[in-house]
């Protein structure tokens, strides 16, 4: 073991933050395109991050440690899911350090972190917006474990970057598993990042918000950390769905070469997936609130069709 | 669409009524002078006040407005009623030292809070008024203060703090799960301060409560003393997006005060420029509601349409609102044949545009989800609230004095009037919708009959003398009276916006919907706060 796989995986976490706030702005942009106008330049997002990192926070005087400590804890929960996710390349030492239910677990403890912050101050929004978070989350929560097994069970393995080797060795093979997998984590991505019919991240009315309703009281850095963390969020469901399900590209080969084409792989990826999504939120209106358990439920049955169908079609063939 | 164009006779239903009055022994003092003209003044006692309106609510007749007056020694009250297309103006008085009246919130809703301003702004106490809680003068005024009285100054009063409003007695839902949540005054987003409380389970709503008066500006005691033109002025400063239908109202209640013509060419300006402001604001609302459903789309696009639309109005006629372009006697500004080319264009321009847009609003299964069946207001309860509007036409209330009571220059033209009775959002969108296409055509109309001619004619105010002026302004029917005292000078003015009559109509339909959805349905009505708060 030498000291450049771990260098790399650094540098790739490194990368997963820098860039999620770039593929928030190009969703910004593209959408902005979508409805005629000319949208805010791609780096604003970062100008503004950097305007809310050097601003000093201001705390409401009932807030305990919860409040204090919960942008940390998120921050470092969700960008430790980045930086197990093969990103540009596949086998990094990082990889074998946590398996998908791990990831999953991390992402939960995010989850549970913020919308306890969202209560903390006991105001009307903060409340509001955890119970709706919770709402989603323990409906999305089980449709994407079912996923995550079924991808492992036709695997053999909960790691990760195994699955997308897996995947990627055994070509582009029409399992109608991996497809039934592939839309409830698309639909579960858009719940649990908060998009367009289950939240609007545009919204400014208090009263429909969820994500935006808990970070309400938050501001300077601790305000940075969420949404810094939101944008990772983002870009680690973008990445789990164009890395595992469309593995190509990425470099499973510590090569200059194929860290170059692993990099641009997954550029292309992830802007074509930004695209998708900023179709998709132009033409649809947010869903009403109690639609949001509906469309979750689909999820679920998805992904449980998917698991069905690799049991009995795939796992004798 | 309801296109009901039979001659009508005025005031046949006024005897029937005047007959069920004296079964119940009402005395009305009827004058032969009928100073509100074209509404009928009926002179009735204090004691009978009550009765006049359980009378009226049986015969169905619609209340409109109320309001005080401080005359001498005494408090002269009004109330306007209304019924196909007919006014009625109940006058009544009471003396200063006792200033008590039965209230007519028992028989109409729609006067609770109108009776409550005048409580809290003239010192008048309601009898049987359900609710006796201040409205527009909020806790931080003493209780002896009474702003319209003539002993108030005009300049008001500065105090060195400002308590705050506390102590409101906000009615509460008691239960297992029953949660409070209260809204405002202050909002997300570029809106007007009001306070809205919530008793809600879960998501549910099970009841709401809205608190206003924020924006009181004492616009009806800094009218007093003013001249025509400035009163004009503060009139088109009422509520800054109805400011044409404002300034008209005021205009014609001058106008009839003072028996002064305006000319035929100032008249149809006028009325382009109304259609103008109702075009400008359904364009503008409709997109705001697609915002509110995360369509942000629509809201791009028709925010487009009516930028274009506002510019036009700033090149053309000097002012984006077109605040203070109708002045007392005609209107400030003059269209040339180019103009008039030019406004025929967009009128074709905007018209392509929509039929794109409104089509993808109607057949969009995503918005229908959000918009059918929210914020439901059933026709019966728009009747018992007395609604107005677009919102009113929305809930099987055809009203409109475009058509109804037809001021000049609307008398000459044919105006249909959209009617739904479902009652949603998306109804009142519908409406809104349908009145744009109609506007459109009648400017276009408008436009090819537009005379030569002056712009204004002198208004010489006259001395002693009281006018009424209704209007139908985008939001819907706005009454103002105007009194001229003996210097000629603004004595008493009192613009009536729709949004009193829209406001109360809130805590109705959103009952039973989720809180979420408040500010769809909110926005679907958009009654003014400024408008209500004065």
């Amino acid at each position: 073991m030498t000291l450049l796989p771990w260098l790399l995986t650094l540098l790739q976490a490194a990368l997963f933050a820098a860039a999620a706030p770039l593929l928030v702005g190009w969703i910004k942009k593209v959408k902005a395109r979508l409805q005629n106008r000319r949208g805010p330049p791609l780096l604003q997002v970062y100008r503004e991050l950097w305007k809310l990192l050097g601003k000093e926070a201001v705390m409401a005087h009932t807030a305990s440690p919860v409040f204090r400590a919960a942008p940390y804890v998120v921050f470092s929960a969700t960008w430790l899911v980045a930086a197990v996710i093969p990103l540009v390349a596949s086998h990094l030492p990082s990889a074998a350090m946590a398996d998908v239910i791990v990831l999953v677990g991390l992402l939960a403890l995010a989850r549970f972190v913020l919308a306890l912050a969202g209560m903390d101050i006991g105001t009307t929004f903060g409340g509001m917006g955890s119970s709706r978070e919770m709402l989603v989350s323990g409906l999305a929560e089980p449709a994407l474990l079912m996923v995550v097994f079924t991808l492992t069970m036709s695997a053999h393995t909960t790691n990760l970057a195994s699955v997308m080797d897996y995947i990627a060795g055994a070509g582009l093979l029409l399992r109608p598993s991996f497809l039934f997998a592939l839309g409830a984590l698309v639909l579960v991505a858009v719940a649990e990042t908060g998009r367009i019919p289950i939240d609007n991240p545009a919204a400014h009315l208090e009263l429909t918000m969820i994500h935006e309703a808990m970070v309400l009281e938050y501001s300077g850095i601790n305000l940075g950390l969420m949404e810094w963390a939101a944008q990772i969020k983002l870009m680690i469901y973008g990445t789990l769905i164009a890395n595992v399900f469309f593995p190509w590209g990425i470099a499973s080969e510590l090569t200059p070469v194929a860290l170059l084409i692993g990099v641009m792989a997954i550029t292309i990826k992830l802007a074509l997936l930004a695209i998708a999504l900023a179709v998709t939120e132009t033409v649809l209106a947010k869903m009403r609130l109690f639609r949001a358990p509906l469309f979750l439920n689909v999820a679920f049955l998805l992904a449980l069709l998917g698991l069905l169908s690799h049991v009995i079609l795939e796992v004798g063939a | 669409m309801s296109g009901e164009t039979f001659p009508r006779e005025p005031f046949a239903w006024l005897s029937g009524y005047l007959a069920s009055l004296r079964d119940q022994h009402v005395l009305v003092h009827d004058q032969t002078a009928q100073p509100l003209a074209p509404a009928r003044v009926l002179e009735i006692d204090a004691e009978d006040w009550g009765k006049a309106a359980s009378v009226a609510a049986t015969a169905g007749l619609r209340w409109a407005a109320c309001w005080g007056d401080h005359i001498g020694d005494e408090l002269v009250l009004r109330a306007v009623l209304e019924t196909a297309g007919d006014y009625i103006v109940l006058r009544t008085v009471v003396p200063l030292g006792k200033p008590v009246l039965p209230s007519h919130t028992p028989h109409f809703a729609a006067a609770n809070h109108m009776e409550r301003h005048t409580q809290d702004l003239l010192g008048v106490a309601f009898l049987d008024h359900p609710d006796s809680r201040r409205w527009i003068r909020h806790r931080a005024w003493p209780d002896t203060d009474h702003p319209l009285r003539r002993s108030f100054s005009g300049r008001g009063k500065t105090q060195a703090s400002t308590p705050a409003d506390a102590n409101y007695r906000f009615e509460k839902i008691q239960g297992s799960g029953v949660v409070e949540i209260a809204v405002g005054p202050v909002h997300a987003g570029i809106i007007e301060p009001g306070h809205f409380r919530f008793q809600a389970v879960g998501e549910q709503i099970l009841r709401l409560e809205t608190r206003l008066g924020y924006t009181h500006k004492g616009i009806e005691k800094i009218a007093v003393g003013r001249d025509p033109d400035a009163l004009a002025r503060l009139a088109a400063r009422v509520s800054g997006d109805c400011t044409v239908g404002h300034t008209w109202a005021a205009c014609q209640a001058l106008e009839r005060a003072s028996a002064c013509q305006v000319p035929e060419r100032a008249l149809i300006l006028r009325a382009l420029m109304a259609e103008r402001e109702r075009v400008a604001n359904h364009l503008g609302d409709i997109g705001a509601i697609g915002s509110d459903v995360g369509f942000a789309f629509a809201h791009c696009q028709l925010s487009r349409l009516r930028e274009y639309w506002q510019r036009r109005n700033d090149e053309l006629f000097g002012h984006r609102l077109l605040m203070d372009r109708v002045i007392p006697g005609g209107v400030a500004v003059d269209l040339d044949a180019a103009a008039v080319r030019l406004l025929h264009t967009d009128h074709v321009t905007l018209r392509r545009e929509l039929a794109v847009l409104f089509d993808i609003l109607d057949d969009h299964p995503s918005l229908d989800d959000r918009l059918l069946t929210t914020g439901y207001l059933a026709p019966d309860h728009a009747r018992n609230l007395g609604v107005v509007g677009f919102v009113g036409r929305a809930s099987g209330q055809g009203f409109d004095l475009r058509r109804d009571q037809p001021y000049a220059p609307y008398d000459r033209f044919e105006i249909p009037v959209p009617l739904y009775s479902d009652g949603d959002v998306a109804a009142r969108m519908r409406v809104r919708m349908d009145e744009v296409y109609i506007a459109l055509n009648l400017m276009d109309q408008m436009l090819d009959a537009l005379p030569g001619g002056v712009t204004r004619n002198v208004l010489l105010p006259a001395a002693d003398a009281e006018g009424l002026g209704c209007v139908e302004s985008w939001r819907g029917e706005i009454i103002s009276y105007v009194r001229l005292g003996p210097d000629r000078r603004v004595a008493r003015f009192f613009p009536r916006d729709p949004s009193w009559l829209i406001w109360p109509t809130m805590e109705q339909l959103i009952a039973g919907n989720i809180v979420p959805d408040f500010p769809v349905c909110n926005k679907s009505i958009n009654a003014s706060y400024s408008g209500h708060d004065l």
